[in-house]
């Protein structure tokens, strides 16, 4: 174990000299002039795919480029939410590889991120509804994914708070359940991935913003950055809601476009809520932080923009939703709300892989749902850009689904996008 | 929220209106666009950071689509014009 | 010693005594108390727990800054005692200990303090696994208690317009206030406390030549006889958004939002600490709240006093000790002179004044019993108090400037942000770091009479006390694990070093790291405290350490004030048909379908609802039924275009149909994708009437707008959704024509007149009607609509025409007997049988060979994934057992286990006396006669593809 793992233990020592011996998380290096791979992105993707590219394709002669402080977009500004309950065998693939690699986070990385599985339930309102739980918990039992389809007493039994009455605006008729779905740390799986990739010789470079691309023989060879030019075999891009804004700089667009999303988060309380429960009527879903607050989620803010500020009808719409589903939580209050810049693209999925320049890799699209990803999109980021090739868990997720119409729209079919 | 200067109703809450994206989006002939250009008809977007023209439709009011520059960071609206102007010429 | 009340003064009525309880036991204090400043009269000394190591805590401020009184009040968790209003009956008590705040069994963490630092816990907890430790890390968490029977009084959102708003009543806000309305100026001032004043509460002076009360009374006298100035006090301002809407919440219950043309920010400024060792102690206070209590609630926070300060302005508290006859023990001043006139006032006074001093801990567990001071000379001396005033100077109120877009500056002298450029609102008086009141006066007048429509009259004039310079500092000494930097969430000065060394240096990592300001205090005294700390452990100025974002709330809003009305039944309202109460009347079970509210079946007696769907559709092919049609949608179409319109947005050619005829047609979106379906009729010419499911008639009247508006702005035509406008009844079943007969109409029933997709008006009934010959049964079917006032008079006479006829009445049938019946016939239901993945060709519609001319999807049907093999097509699906159930939603199993397609519209039909349903299969319509297997959650049977028509294949009970 290297000498400065983190552990009870390590607690315990640390303790008696005070915590004043701990080391950095990750190095602060200045940029070297060349790399062998360049990921532009300290989010949870971008810094993902530099561990997985030094750990699993050895390439450890990279570099992170973030603009401002790792973990800073999406990463931290998103509900935490982590599941693989999709409808599509490739959405399923997708988001399962990211939460079987997520169940393992915590050690691979020496950095608890906390992953809590404690259940993601989706409620049916109407008949309707159930008919659509019931194809989906079949579509998702299909792809090997565990899921149970819930009665409305089995929903009450395990949300005993939640407003089941026939009188409720959305009765609860049941719903469908991953037991493997929670939530975990969003920070700590940012700052896990760093000290991960850092102890492997990745360079994190924070406040470095990229404003181009070196193009030399049509080839995309590294970067203009805010501290200086930075050259590199292959350059991958995770930067999310700003994907659009590098891309028009490498001189293509991107089915993509950006919206504020907005979550919201009470006052903290002793537990009350033990899911994460979604109503599909309403598009609000919730959870309770290990810290006791809930953490609230709903729809975009509907007009495109990169402003990570959030409107107030859409934060009383969601709240509204949150009050109809649960009476008692309309005793709490508002402590905080954010928005985060997401990339949203018609079919909610995301674009993975290579990009219409050359030497350079995509991991954008993401939309609401990035944060439950990130293993898996290092994962499949960091392979394309080792081997030149397409993972084959990422082939469906390809530029060319949108030339040839194979969209994987999960909202379309499950009526729950990401 | 955001004040959104219909032309013809005035200004009015943006509850009142839907944001239907960038606008100035042309059609091609669906007969001879090839798979590459109808799919960047209907998925390609310049989705700009700063200035950028949109169309907004005042669906709780007039009914009336417009087309109008707005900043996508600070949501400062600049212009507001016809559905059927061309897009005014870019800010100095 | 503990707190007390002072015989004489303050701001309460002691005419109204106010009985509340804390913890338990009964207390008495006065009407204008808050619940902060009764406890502290009382004598309670501890009023909470910390959130990690279980300290005892008592009250630290006087305003929403309080980060240690965090009170359940009823069913409420979590309020600030200094902002709960003492009422009669007031039931409130600590969080977050248990069994009670004097003896609390989770103080058990502070021992363990030492190997508990900021973050602890993302270097343990990885075995066995986090979801082990987890109950036991949430149940330490968490403050209040959510009272899950009970829930919160509806709120309100109500909307605002003026021409300034002013926030904040204090001197500068009033000033501002008097200056922008004296021309008339519609101006609205906003106060959270429940009396204007602001700092003048606490500190009295003199204003205009008289004493500042009488000055506030008449100032307050003066803006209520403004008809166009609104005062709204108890309201706070938490959030300012985009294009310059400001919220506010009043009492807690109503939602402001308000528009000005010019927005004052008189915020004012919050006083911060200095940390030292065990400052967290009940019984050290910042140094203007105990000056507050004492002059505003004449509450003394003890009997013996300890200033620790670094600036003159804290002398107040002192001064006002001494002045109510307190003993100040010292006034320990980190500077090394002070001689202002505050200082030199309360040397004047006899009180001890050590300069060059600092305050290195404070002593004694459960409550300060003294000091420990390293004076001048680097002695170490102890002074017994029971009160610590602790005052590092202040920091503006800046948060809503910032919301508002505008950027920040530090101001070395204060030390502090102070409001710079940019935004939409102005800041003025403390809020910009003016503390003087003669200059926060003046400032705020100023900022009035800037946006004042005619003569704001004169600046109130008042002199500013003259203060010396003040002298940053942030952490006074003793051991920094056990100096505070953020009492709410147990940051300490340590866990600042600790997040500096391990990297965590930005400011947002910082906070992440150590979850300082996360409480429900949200940092409001300790964020400059602890970024000036970070930026010393890492050798940066405060300024470039940068503050975290400020974003809404300022203050934490009550959720169900932000719900507003939408609660209950108004939550996302939904429509009602307009024979709504008829339908109850018949025992219909009404159920939400796209936002109607329409009968699903009509169970009678003690029928269930299965065997009541079954009858209803028994009926129907028996003998006849009646349908509430209503909420199908219905868009007037008409212009010299129209047809050609029309022939865009639907995949069939719709300019050909004939006036007086129906045809069905799909309506697909750009993506090729199947939107919509419906019946449309040609009325005549250049004018259609079409119609569409009930859930996608807004949808598809927009739908044809935007194209209209957007694309096709040479087509002349005009689009009107008329849904509402009429109340449709579907008469169904081998009767139906008989029963239109006898209940009497104009128009020819034969079926050679009024044949099968064709379409009639006259009267029916004596009612105006338009009569359509289409079905979604598979029977004989009129569709007869009127004006929506009389559907309930058409009901009634279509049913009663069986008398009429001499034969039963027709059965009333609910949505879910139609579906069973359109299943039968195997009709497409939109959005079941549907979803956004499905093109026409799939469910039989070759769309995309429709020659000539192009409409809406055309394109996108001929993409290569919407023409490849392997695509869902619509089949039906035989279960091959007579007895077995299939359900909607199971899948079909494909060779290799994965899906191979799923059942979309199942039923138990009563024509067939079994199971059937229809089901979108891989490559279904090259599989007819296939065995496949079907899984619903592990139960498994076998089916049979068919073609999707169960009952009347060739149509003929249609004529």
């Amino acid at each position: 174990m290297p000498r400065f793992a983190y552990s009870a233990f390590s607690l315990l020592r640390h303790g008696l000299t005070g915590h004043r011996r701990w080391r950095p998380a990750w190095r602060m290096p200045d940029p070297k002039p060349h790399y062998a791979a360049i990921v532009v992105g300290g989010g949870g993707h971008g810094l993902a795919t530099a561990y997985y590219l030094a750990r699993t394709h050895g390439l450890t002669d990279v570099a992170v480029l973030e603009k401002g402080w790792i973990g800073g977009g999406n990463t931290g500004r998103n509900t935490t939410v982590v599941r693989s309950n999709y409808y599509f065998p490739a959405s399923g693939q997708l988001y399962d590889l990211a939460l079987r690699l997520y169940e393992g986070l915590s050690r691979e990385l020496d950095f608890n991120v906390m992953l809590s599985q404690r259940g993601m339930l989706m409620l049916a309102h109407s008949h309707h509804d159930m008919e659509f739980a019931r194809r989906t918990a079949n579509a998702i039992r299909r792809n090997g994914i565990d899921c149970q389809l819930l009665d409305q007493a089995a929903v009450a039994r395990r949300v005993p708070i939640l407003d089941i009455s026939a009188d409720a605006r959305f009765p609860v008729l049941g719903g469908y359940r991953q037991a493997r779905g929670g939530v975990a740390r969003h920070d700590a799986v940012a700052w896990g991935y760093a000290r991960a990739a850092d102890r492997l010789g990745v360079d994190i470079i924070q406040n470095c913003e990229v404003g181009g691309f070196i193009v030399e023989a049509g080839r995309i060879v590294g970067v203009e950055t805010s501290r200086g030019p930075i050259r590199a075999d292959r350059v991958g891009l995770a930067a999310a809601g700003h994907s659009g804004v590098l891309a028009a700089k490498a001189g293509f667009r991107l089915p993509i476009t950006s919206h504020a999303l907005q979550a919201f988060v009470s006052e903290p309380v002793k537990p009350i809520l033990d899911e994460v429960v979604l109503s599909p009527a309403t598009g609000v879903y919730v959870s309770q932080s290990d810290k006791g607050e809930l953490v609230v989620g709903g729809g975009l803010d509907l007009h495109p923009s990169y402003s990570q500020r959030g409107n107030l009808p859409v934060a009383e719409n969601v709240l509204s939703g949150l009050v109809g589903m649960f009476p008692c939580f309309a005793n709490l209050r508002l402590m905080r709300s954010w928005a985060g810049i997401v990339d949203v693209v018609v079919d909610s999925s995301p674009i993975i892989g290579p990009a219409p320049a050359y030497g350079l890799y995509l991991n954008c699209g993401w939309g609401t749902g990035g944060f439950k990803a990130i293993p898996a999109g290092g994962t499949l980021l960091a392979h394309v850009m080792a081997t030149g090739e397409q993972h084959p868990i990422a082939r469906p997720f390809g530029l060319e689904r949108f030339r040839d119409g194979a969209l994987v729209d999960e909202a379309a079919a499950s009526g729950i996008p990401h | 929220m955001m004040r959104i200067p219909c032309p013809w109703c005035g200004p009015r809450d943006e509850v009142e209106f839907r944001c239907g994206g960038e606008s100035h989006i042309a059609r091609p002939d669906p007969d001879r666009a090839d798979d590459d250009a109808w799919a960047a008809y209907l998925f390609d977007r310049h989705n700009v950071r700063g200035a950028g023209s949109e169309r907004w439709l005042h669906r709780h009011g007039c009914g009336r689509w417009f087309n109008l520059v707005r900043d996508t960071v600070t949501h400062e609206i600049r212009t507001v014009y016809a559905m059927t102007d061309p897009r005014p010429e870019r800010d100095p | 010693m503990t707190g007390f009340r002072l015989p004489g003064g303050g701001r309460i009525d002691r005419g109204r005594p106010v009985a509340f309880r804390f913890e338990g036991r009964p207390y008495q204090g006065y009407d204008g108390d808050t619940l902060a400043s009764a406890l502290l009269a009382a004598g309670v000394t501890i009023v909470g727990r910390s959130f990690k190591y279980h300290r005892p805590r008592g009250l630290f401020s006087a305003g929403p800054e309080e980060p240690n009184a965090i009170v359940q009040v009823g069913p409420r968790p979590d309020l600030k005692a200094t902002q709960v209003p003492l009422v009669n009956g007031l039931e409130a008590g600590p969080v977050n200990c248990w069994p009670g705040t004097r003896f609390d069994a989770g103080a058990a963490m502070g021992l363990a303090r030492r190997f508990l630092p900021a973050g602890f816990y993302y270097k343990t907890f990885k075995w066995p696994d986090w979801n082990w430790w987890e109950p036991l890390v949430r149940r330490a968490a968490g403050l209040g208690r959510v009272d899950p029977a009970a829930t919160a009084p509806e709120g309100q959102r109500r909307h605002l317009h003026c021409d300034v708003l002013v926030v904040g009543a204090g001197p500068a806000g009033i000033a501002a206030a008097l200056a922008a309305g004296a021309g008339g100026r519609r101006v609205v001032l906003v106060e959270q406390d429940r009396l204007l004043g602001g700092s003048l509460l606490v500190d009295q002076g003199e204003v205009d030549g008289m004493p500042s009360d009488l000055w506030l009374a008449r100032a307050e006298a003066e803006l209520a006889a403004r008809p166009e100035t609104r005062i709204l006090r108890r309201t706070t301002v938490f959030g300012c958004y985009d294009h310059g809407l400001v919220a506010a919440v009043e009492r807690e219950r109503i939602v402001w939002k308000i528009r000005a043309a010019r927005v004052i920010v008189a915020t004012g400024a919050i006083e911060r600490p200095i940390a030292f060792q065990d400052d967290d102690r009940p019984g050290v206070m910042l140094a203007g709240a105990v000056r507050a209590y004492v002059t505003r609630w004449a509450t003394a926070a003890g009997r013996r006093l300890v200033l620790f300060t670094n600036n003159d302005d804290a002398y107040r508290t002192a001064l006002v000790w001494h002045g109510n006859g307190l003993q100040v023990a010292a006034v320990i001043d980190a500077r090394r002179s002070a001689d202002g006139p505050l200082p030199d006032a309360a040397r004047a006074a006899g009180i001890p004044v050590a300069t060059n001093a600092t305050l290195l801990r404070a002593l004694g567990r459960r409550h300060v019993r003294g000091v420990v001071v390293r004076d001048g000379n680097r002695r170490l001396r102890r002074i017994a108090c029971d009160t610590i005033a602790v005052s590092g100077g202040r920091d503006p109120a800046v948060a809503l400037f910032v919301q508002a877009g505008g950027r920040l500056a530090w101001q070395d002298a204060i030390a502090a942000f102070v409001p710079g450029d940019g935004g939409y609102t102005v800041a003025t008086g403390a809020a910009t770091g003016l503390f003087g009141l003669g200059s926060a006066l003046a400032h705020g007048h100023a900022a009035g009479a800037a946006v004042a429509g005619a003569a704001p009259g004169d600046p109130p004039l008042a002199a500013d006390v003259t203060t010396g310079t003040m002298l940053p500092l942030w952490h006074a000494g003793g051991d920094p694990a056990l100096s505070w930097v953020d009492r709410a969430s147990d940051v300490t000065v340590a866990d600042v070093g600790l997040a500096a060394r391990e990297g965590y240096v930005s400011v947002e990592h910082y906070k992440r790291y150590t979850t300082s300001g996360m409480s429900p205090d949200q940092g409001k005294a300790s964020g400059v405290v602890a970024l000036s700390l970070l930026g010393r452990a890492t050798g940066r100025a405060p300024a470039a350490v940068g503050t975290t974002r400020f974003r809404p709330p300022w203050d934490p809003v009550p959720i169900a004030a932000l719900a507003g009305a939408d609660r209950g039944r108004r939550l996302r309202p939904v429509l009602h048909l307009p024979a709504h109460d008829q339908h109850l009347s018949r025992g219909a079970a009404m159920e939400e379908y796209g936002g109607w509210m329409r009968p699903a079946a009509y169970p009678q007696g003690a029928e269930t609802r299965q065997a009541a769907i079954r009858r209803e559709a028994a009926a129907v092919r028996a003998h006849a039924g009646l349908f509430d049609a209503s909420p199908l949608g219905k868009i007037d179409v008409r212009g010299p275009d129209a047809g050609r319109f029309l022939d865009r947005m639907y995949i069939h050619r719709l300019s050909s149909l004939k006036p007086g005829r129906l045809r069905y047609s799909l309506a697909a979106n750009e993506h090729g994708i199947v939107q919509d379906d419906g019946v449309i009729a040609r009325l005549g010419p250049d004018r259609f009437l079409v119609g569409t499911t009930s859930g996608g008639a807004a949808r598809m009247a927009e739908a044809f707008e935007e194209w209209l508006q957007c694309e096709w702005v040479d087509l002349d035509v005009f689009v009107t959704p008329v849904t509402q406008q009429w109340g449709v009844v579907n008469l169904a079943g081998p009767q139906a024509r008989t029963l239109l007969g006898a209940a009497g109409t104009d128009i020819d029933l034969d079926p050679a007149a009024f044949p099968h997709m064709t379409f009639r008006e006259g009267t029916v009934a004596g009612i105006p009607a338009r009569v359509a010959r289409v079905s979604f049964t598979g029977e004989l079917s009129y569709e007869v609509a009127v004006p929506a006032r009389r559907t309930a008079e058409l009901w009634d006479a279509l049913a009663a025409a069986s008398v009429t006829a001499g034969i039963p009445p027709p059965v009333p049938f609910g949505v879910e007997a139609l579906m069973t019946l359109r299943i039968e016939k195997g009709y497409l239901h939109v959005g079941a049988d549907t979803d956004g993945t499905t093109y026409p060709a799939d469910i039989g519609f070759d769309a995309a060979g429709r020659r000539g001319d192009d409409f809406v999807g055309r394109r996108s049907m001929q993409r290569p994934d919407a023409v490849r093999r392997g695509r869902l097509q619509l089949v039906g699906l035989l279960p091959e057992a007579a007895d077995a159930v299939l359900a909607a939603g199971a899948h079909v199993v494909a060779t290799g286990e994965g899906s191979d397609g799923h059942v979309s519209s199942a039923c138990w039909s009563p024509a067939l006396g079994r199971a059937i349903g229809l089901a979108m299969v891989r490559d279904g319509r090259s599989r007819m006669d296939e065995t496949v297997t079907v899984d619903d959650l592990g139960r498994r049977l076998s089916a049979r593809i068919v073609p999707p028509v169960f009952v009347d294949p060739d149509g003929s009970r249609l004529r």
